[in-house]
């Protein structure tokens, strides 16, 4: 079964966030990300094309503007492959693990799988950003050598803190 | 707990029969290896099982049933797959089943003392072949070896288990469904065990021509051991070229690939691969470099264009050094001092003109000798490149030592008498300064000596500041070419290649998808092999270069530049300090 609850964050975009209950010993969290806005991908193009232009207006070399377009598409394609997150997603099965899926606007999907032997406890951590104190949601996992000291802190949601879900 | 029963993809089409495998129980695993078809014996079946627990130290048992209805339900087939749960006692007992329209799946669960309901069941499908071949990185350390103890491998936590079973039980995948075994098995070879000629052939080859490469490459080490040995000033001038070291590293990868034992674990299997990968890459970019050169003479306009760019640095230098003899940048030097270290440098010069000169006529066919080094790597042809360079800016190397010294000198000199000038010494028994008290014609000769070299300082401060600039626009150079010979050197292209081709090779963990699920079916999921990130691969099987890394930190450096000490960048690994 799925519940869908929606958000808003800091910056105003619409987060939603989708429930789906398997089983009794399966449930996955699914976290959808704002999409990139036509507004700010129209500044930046223009932004660098008036830079190209301007730097062709002085030097008259047409390899400014090639390379001003090379150096947007790429960047553009670097940004949606890279940095730009879709979507997060939370898969909890008892007893076998914890799984991590971020899915990039490339469609790339990065996974991550904690085995439930490794994870010692889930917290919320609270951190302080600039003006203000956010919470985070993570996962401490256990030292291999030391089963009581904690190895790793590893923080669930990347891009999105529990804080900056005003709703 | 929930039992996760791990069931191979290639076996979700197989007929009904006994489900064959491992069952952990510490984490509640049963990982299901093979399904064995009617009619079996038995005895027979305890008998395989108990020759596959012999070879590969894991111990499989009869986990449960497998019915797979084709047609119309068979009552009868249902019976009887129960009344096996007595003639083969395991704990617990597992049915799975599946409806000829593919979407529904059963399973069950039997365990004395456990209510067998649905939820209690999780079927994961993993691909066997995958899994099989793939490698755990970091690996899965086992806490206890020892050789030949069964339990030990089930100390191994999680996942790395399955990894560990499947791969250990390679003997039970070795007959296919045309072999006319007692029984009947389903696994991922059972369609034919997967073999190629061209492999087996490789295999078959590689023996003697492993065994004949390998004399040959050691009695290439012995001779240059030898050699080296015998002749101090080789050995001196060896040690401090860079195509000597180079050559050396490339034999003993040479000998590595090349050895007749084989290798004991995947990591230097890789590492193997690696090697021969690099090499032949790095001969095939020098034969590439080579044909290049040769074409159109490009080796004989090299050689015409060597003599006059080296004339012309000379002449830059002198230019250089008659400004500095001058008011350089408005400074005003001291004359006398300004006129005899430029007059030194000046003779040195003409010196090293006259030297290229005399070896002008010699440059072509040296430069074609040297080009068709290439043909042993591009690594090579570099490092000669860099070496030549070295040796063209030998003269700017001397400059930098003579200033370097001087200034080295008078600082050591002014920072002695300063602290004569205040009344201390450096005690050196105790190595700090201590208070001292002097003469008055120590004090008077002290002083004389301290003023003399402090306004003697700008002059070969001056200098010595020139001469460094020049001598680390060469080692920057150097550098570079260094850094691209390492490259070469150190990347793991097979490591990449086989990431990029066959990307469940080299796993970082796994991964898990959630099947289609029927009302009250059992939850399936899909358990995918997640590959180890390129940066991963490339720091994981990074082979190791020859060290010539500046060994220093940015600071140690500055340290070094501003009392004169001289910088040696290149120090290889295990050379005495100057």
């Amino acid at each position: 079964m799925e519940d869908e609850q929606s958000f808003s964050d800091i910056s105003g975009g619409r987060l939603s966030l989708q429930r789906r209950y398997y089983t009794q010993s399966c449930r996955e969290f699914c976290l959808n990300c704002p999409r990139l806005s036509l507004r700010s991908l129209t500044a930046v193009t223009c932004t660098v094309w008036l830079v190209a232009y301007g730097l062709f207006a002085l030097c008259e070399n047409s390899m400014i503007l090639s390379s001003a377009i090379f150096i947007t598409l790429i960047g553009l394609l670097g940004y949606l492959h890279f940095v730009k997150i879709d979507q997060e997603t939370l898969l909890i099965i008892d007893s076998l693990g914890i799984q991590m899926t971020s899915s990039y606007a490339s469609g790339k999907e990065s996974t991550t799988f904690i085995e439930m032997g490794k994870v010692k406890d889930i917290v919320i951590n609270e951190a302080i950003y600039m003006q203000k104190v956010i919470y985070y949601l993570c996962i401490l996992l256990k030292d291999p050598l030391e089963p009581q000291e904690i190895s790793q802190v590893v923080p669930v949601f990347q891009t999105y803190s529990v804080g900056d879900l005003a709703s | 707990m929930v039992l996760k029963a791990f069931f191979p993809t290639c076996c979700a089409s197989a007929d009904s029969g006994l489900l064959v495998g491992r069952w952990v129980p510490e984490q509640g695993f049963a990982v299901v290896l093979a399904v064995v078809h009617f009619p079996f014996i038995p005895l027979q079946v305890r008998e395989l099982l108990a020759r596959v627990q012999r070879a590969s130290q894991v111990g499989l048992a009869v986990l449960g049933t497998w019915c797979h209805r084709r047609r119309e339900p068979e009552e009868s087939l249902g019976r009887f797959l129960e009344g096996l749960g007595a003639l083969f006692t395991h704990k617990p007992w597992l049915q799975l089943s599946r409806e000829p329209d593919s979407r529904r799946w059963n399973c069950k669960v039997s365990s004395p003392g456990a209510p067998c309901g649905e939820d209690q069941v999780m079927l994961i499908f993993y691909d066997q072949r995958q899994v099989l071949l793939a490698q755990l990185h970091p690996p899965a350390t086992l806490p206890d070896r020892r050789a030949g103890d069964a339990t030990a491998t089930a100390a191994e936590g999680g996942l790395a288990a399955v990894f560990h079973t499947v791969a250990r039980s390679e003997a039970l995948f070795q007959s296919d469904r045309f072999d006319e075994g007692p029984v009947r098995l389903t696994h991922w070879q059972s369609e034919g065990v997967e073999a190629s000629i061209l492999v087996e052939l490789a295999k078959w080859a590689s023996g003697p021509v492993c065994l004949l490469l390998s004399s040959l490459l050691s009695l290439l080490s012995w001779l240059s051991t030898w050699r080296l040995c015998r002749l101090c000033p080789l050995a001196f001038l060896c040690s401090k070229l860079c195509t000597c070291q180079q050559l050396r590293l490339r034999l003993q990868h040479l000998q590595l690939v090349f050895s007749t034992q084989k290798a004991e674990d995947p990591a230097q299997l890789m590492r193997k691969a690696n090697t021969l990968v690099s090499v032949l890459l790095d001969v095939a970019l020098g034969l590439a470099l080579l044909s290049w050169l040769h074409r159109e003479d490009r080796i004989g306009q090299l050689a015409d264009a060597l003599v006059p760019v080296a004339d012309r640095v000379a002449e830059e230098l002198q230019q250089l050094l008659e400004w500095l003899m001058g008011a350089p940048a408005g400074l005003k030097m001291n004359r006398a001092l300004d006129q005899v270290l430029g007059r030194f440098f000046l003779y040195h010069i003409h010196l090293w003109i006259s030297y290229i000169h005399l070896m002008s006529p010699f440059v072509e066919r040296i430069l074609w000798h040297v080009g068709l080094s290439a043909c042993l790597g591009l690594t090579v042809a570099l490092s000669l490149l860099s070496d030549i360079l070295a040796l063209l800016t030998f003269h700017i190397y001397c400059f930098y030592v003579y200033g370097a010294r001087l200034y080295c000198l008078k600082v050591c000199g002014l920072s002695s008498l300063w602290r004569l000038f205040r009344g201390k010494k450096w005690n050196v028994l105790r190595q700090r300064v201590d208070s001292c008290s002097y003469d008055l014609d120590q004090l008077f000769i002290g002083t004389l000596l301290f003023t003399i070299l402090l306004f003697l300082l700008p002059t070969t401060a001056l200098y010595y500041l020139v001469f460094t600039l020049l001598r680390l626009l060469v080692v920057a150079v150097q550098g570079l070419i260094h850094l691209l010979v390492d490259l070469v050197n150190s990347l793991p292209l097979y490591s990449l290649g086989l990431r990029l081709c066959r990307p469940y090779r080299l796993a970082a963990g796994v991964k898990f998808r959630v099947l289609e699920r029927e009302s009250d079916g059992p939850l399936r999921l899909l358990m995918q092999i997640n590959p180890l990130p390129y940066s991963h691969v490339v720091h994981n099987f990074r082979l190791p270069s020859c060290g010539c890394h500046p060994r220093q930190s940015w600071s140690s450096l500055c340290r070094k530049l501003f009392f004169g000490e001289l910088i040696y960048p290149w120090r290889q690994r295990g050379d005495k300090q100057d």
